[in-house]
């Protein structure tokens, strides 16, 4: 990209941009309400759509027009394997009138003047972007209508746009033509949108536009980043929770082949090399005594993260207290283990630091925090750094801090060249922002007519979003609960009386975080285990028990229709069928239900999904293949995390640190079928990236329940 | 030390510590960036690659052992300006999320039908042993059937 000249400019005006194949540049203002943070917050918690909240009311330049007549769109949110740039490119096409082949998607970087003040993350990116991207095409294809009218002599309302063409009869221009040689521009009023039934794109199942790069393995991902003299990295870090440097020799690493440099930091040695090899061999050669407080056990932490321990906080309250349980209830002791996100591209970051400004490339979830964080560590302003976001090798929350670039930034800084610094495996499994875990204990009563008469959820859990570097610290005490343990947590069926969930919060000695999903997967199992537990000693169809405590309107109705329609696709039976068993169970998360039947039999003694029938409401699908991707991908992560993956405390270190003793699902424990069926519940676009992991452990759990009559309590599940 | 070997069809030499990992010589030294790092110990197969045809982990594989031998990356799994019939399969099928592990999956299938042209799902599950996060699985299994469709109607 050539570079890029940052004006402030009105929400009303565009910015010309002149350089290399450009001929014009758009800049828009935004749809930032004056507190938008706070009302993403809220909505979120209301399970509603948090707008984008862009940069306030910087210049912001979304779309670039190329000589060659192509769309550059500069995408404040970054890919990392949903297909949000298809589903954005989309969008574009059909307001703007080109074709998909004409637009190219890239992450904005920061001196474009677009940085997404929150994440890539929550599913969000194409439901916030729907109405303003649908806007900004729109404006975009009026203007340059507007401006083709001028050179053709034809009024604008005259004009035709297609393809990335202005028409009127056989006269014809390219949108590059349109623009071309223009120094100051009035936008138009954002055009009335197009009513859905007209796109011709949105809706239908268009190929992904980083297909061709991916299955020619183009260099596309932060790993791949390069710069002239460049030099490589290797750091030591702790490997002891908690521990620290006391004592440091880097003598032998220093004479070691290729080092250029060894520079100690306040909890970490890190060895700059002119290759990836010699770094490591050097960073082996450090010789370090930490000072290692406490060994902590995996008892230690099992004992500190219990329900009754840590923060109280009532996170749902309908009907009475259920403080006393008759001798016919229920009450089931549910846990879940600490997960990794071990996506395959590890962290890290290539940095150029020099003459007091920053370039760092970098797969991130968080831009806009990833430039604030290296202009802290730095202590430069933040427009001196510009952030190139690259394509994320594998993203599911565990991008949303990125202090490994500062490393990457504090070690170029040393050399004034660029170094390029990622995570060994080993420090991505003990340095990882982990997916905290639970424990859970759910108490249910029923009435005379074998209905839920009450059911409460007690959920003790470690940091999600509390301390996260995307959240204010402010909403911690606004809201006194932390709202990433809290997904899932609360009871959806509306007709039982008496319902109470209680969240529990304990803070961990090791950094714990956004895990995709949350506290959805584990929250779900619980109380959809306990519910059919309770289906069971009522004598009752689990899918009629459900269907019977939900109400018909709302969030409840669209529930209920996407339970409904998961029986019927599944042909769902109570009974053992041969040596199979069907589960059932159902989630809403963000506003988006969906429901999962899983066929499972017993096989060396272990549980073999056969088959998964999903059924998402996840609104309007913008590109349904892409969210049955979506679907197919959360339902093996899901029982990747129900089925294999643990991570331990054992002799004070976080194990294991390799794929393999991490077990993880593979090609031969994925279902022989995965069927899946949306429902269309509402018509914007709503997330789709992490509701279907909800009901997948549940629904595993309840099938061994009706094969082997195992309750099976404990993720990752293994039957006794 | 000095290493020969063909790469892609064309001759390489490299003057390298023979025990520098072969997918360091690839990406660093000869910058094809398609073979990918994961794991460092052989455990994922993102860095798959072909010698002599057989799929390896290279992020394990010293480069010294590659002396006299002919290795294939995904860059040169095909002529120029084609597709192999995995990369065609895996474009119909839409297989890629991130995309990460692809190329190592994609060289793991393409030696694959070359010993098992028609493999079972079972030959799969017993021989496709990579790691894929974002769980592509699904479809990748059925890109794996389709490029054994394309492989033979091509031959």
């Amino acid at each position: 990209m050539s570079e890029v000249k940052i004006e402030k400019v009105s929400r009303r005006k565009f910015l010309i941009r002149t350089g290399l194949g450009t001929l014009g540049v758009l800049a828009f203002g935004t749809y930032v309400s004056r507190n938008p943070m706070r009302r993403a917050v809220f909505e979120m918690v209301e399970m509603m759509i948090p707008p984008y909240s862009g940069t306030g009311t910087e210049a912001n330049l979304w779309f670039e027009i190329t000589q060659d007549n192509k769309v550059f769109f500069h995408s404040p949110k970054v890919e990392m394997g949903q297909g949000t740039f298809t589903g954005l490119a989309q969008i574009i096409a059909d307001e703007l009138d080109i074709s998909i082949e004409q637009i190219e998607v890239a992450a904005a970087q920061t001196d474009t003047g677009i940085i997404d003040s929150g994440s890539t993350g929550g599913s969000l990116s194409i439901a916030s972007l729907w109405q303003p991207l649908r806007e900004m095409a729109a404006t975009m294809r009026e203007f340059v209508k507007q401006e083709a009218a001028k050179k053709m002599g034809i009024a604008a309302s005259r004009l035709k746009t297609e393809n990335g063409l202005v028409s009127s009869g056989s006269k014809t221009m390219t949108y590059a033509e349109a623009i071309a040689n223009i120094s100051s521009w009035e936008l138009p009023d954002t055009p009335k949108l197009r009513p859905i039934k007209d796109y011709k794109l949105i809706g239908k199942p268009v190929k992904r536009v980083d297909l061709k790069a991916k299955v020619i393995g183009a260099p596309i991902f932060g790993m791949d980043a390069e710069m002239p003299d460049m030099l490589y990295a290797a750091v030591v870090r702790p490997e002891h929770i908690g521990a620290r440097l006391k004592s440091v020799d880097t003598s032998a690493a220093e004479s070691m082949p290729g080092v250029v440099k060894v520079v100690k930091n306040d909890n970490w040695v890190g060895v700059i090399a002119k290759s990836f090899s010699e770094a490591t061999a050097a960073k082996h050669a450090v010789k370090i005594d930490w000072n290692i407080p406490k060994k902590w056990t995996q008892k230690d932490i099992t004992d500190l993260l219990k329900v009754g321990n840590g923060a109280k906080m009532v996170t749902q309250k309908v009907g009475s207290a259920l403080n006393t349980y008759e001798e016919d209830g229920i009450s089931l002791e549910f846990s879940s283990p600490i997960g990794a996100h071990a996506q395959i591209e590890p962290n890290g970051a290539l940095a150029l630091v020099k003459d007091g400004k920053a370039i760092v490339k970098l797969s991130t979830q968080v831009i806009g925090i990833t430039q604030r964080q290296i202009a802290e560590a730095l202590e430069i302003d933040v427009e001196n750094v510009n952030i190139i976001g690259t394509f994320l090798g594998g993203g599911f929350g565990g991008r949303l801090n990125t202090l490994h670039a500062v490393v990457a930034a504090l070690l170029s800084k040393e050399v004034g060249q660029p170094v390029k610094y990622f995570f060994s495996r080993k420090e991505e499994f003990q340095n990882d922002n982990f997916r905290p875990p639970t424990h859970h204990i759910v108490k249910g009563k029923l009435n005379a007519n074998g209905m839920i008469d009450s059911l409460e959820h007690h959920y003790a859990s470690g940091d999600v979003a509390y301390g996260s570097v995307i959240l204010p610290e402010a909403l911690h005490t606004i809201l006194g609960t932390d709202v990433g343990a809290m997904r899932g947590g609360n009871i959806m069926y509306g007709k039982i009386p008496n319902r109470r969930a209680v969240q529990w919060h304990t803070s961990l000695p090791f950094a714990t975080s956004w895990w995709r999903s949350l506290g959805l997967l584990a929250n779900t199992f619980a109380i959809e285990s306990t519910i059919d537990e309770m289906a069971i000693k009522a004598g009752k169809n689990p899918v009629e028990f459900r269907l019977a405590m939900l109400n018909d309107e709302g969030y409840e109705g669209r529930t209920k229709k996407v339970i409904e329609t998961a029986a019927q696709k599944a042909n769902y039976i109570e009974g053992v069928s041969g040596d199979r068993a069907m589960g059932f169970a159902a989630s809403i998360d963000t506003g988006v239900p969906c429901a999962h039947v899983v066929e499972v039999s017993i096989q060396d003694g272990e549980i073999k999904v056969h088959k998964v029938t999903c059924v998402l409401d996840c609104g309007l699908a913008v590109n349904p293949d892409q969210v049955r991707a979506q679907c197919e991908g959360s339902i093996i992560m899901g029982m990747s995390a129900a089925m294999h993956e643990k991570m331990v405390i054992s002799d004070g270190k976080l194990v294991p640190t390799i794929y393999g003793p991490y077990r993880m699902a593979m090609m031969r424990h994925t279902p022989e079928e995965i069927d899946i069926h949306l429902v269309q519940g509402a018509d914007v676009p709503l997330p789709v990236g992490e509701p279907p992991l909800g009901p997948i452990a549940a629904a595993i759990g309840n099938a061994v329940r009706r094969l082997t009559g195992q309750r099976l309590t404990d993720l990752p599940m293994e039957l006794v | 030390m000095k290493i020969s070997f063909n790469i892609n069809g064309q001759a390489q030499i490299v003057d390298i510590d023979g025990n520098t990992p072969l997918l360091w010589v690839v990406r660093d030294v000869l910058n094809l960036k398609g073979t990918k790092f994961g794991c460092g110990k052989a455990a994922c197969g993102a860095c798959t690659l072909h010698v002599n045809g057989e799929s390896i982990r290279s992020c394990s594989y010293p480069v010294k052992f590659v002396e006299g031998k002919e290795v294939v990356t995904l860059e040169g799994l095909s002529a120029n300006g084609t597709f192999h019939p995995v990369q065609q399969a895996w474009i119909e099928e839409v297989v890629p999320q991130c995309g990460y592990c692809q190329p190592g999956f994609m060289m793991a299938t393409a030696a694959l039908l070359e010993k098992i042209p028609h493999p079972t799902d079972k030959d799969i599950d017993e021989n496709i042993m990579n790691i894929c996060r974002c769980g592509t699985y699904y479809r990748m299994r059925k890109a794996i059937h389709r490029a054994a469709a394309i492989k033979q109607a091509n031959s």
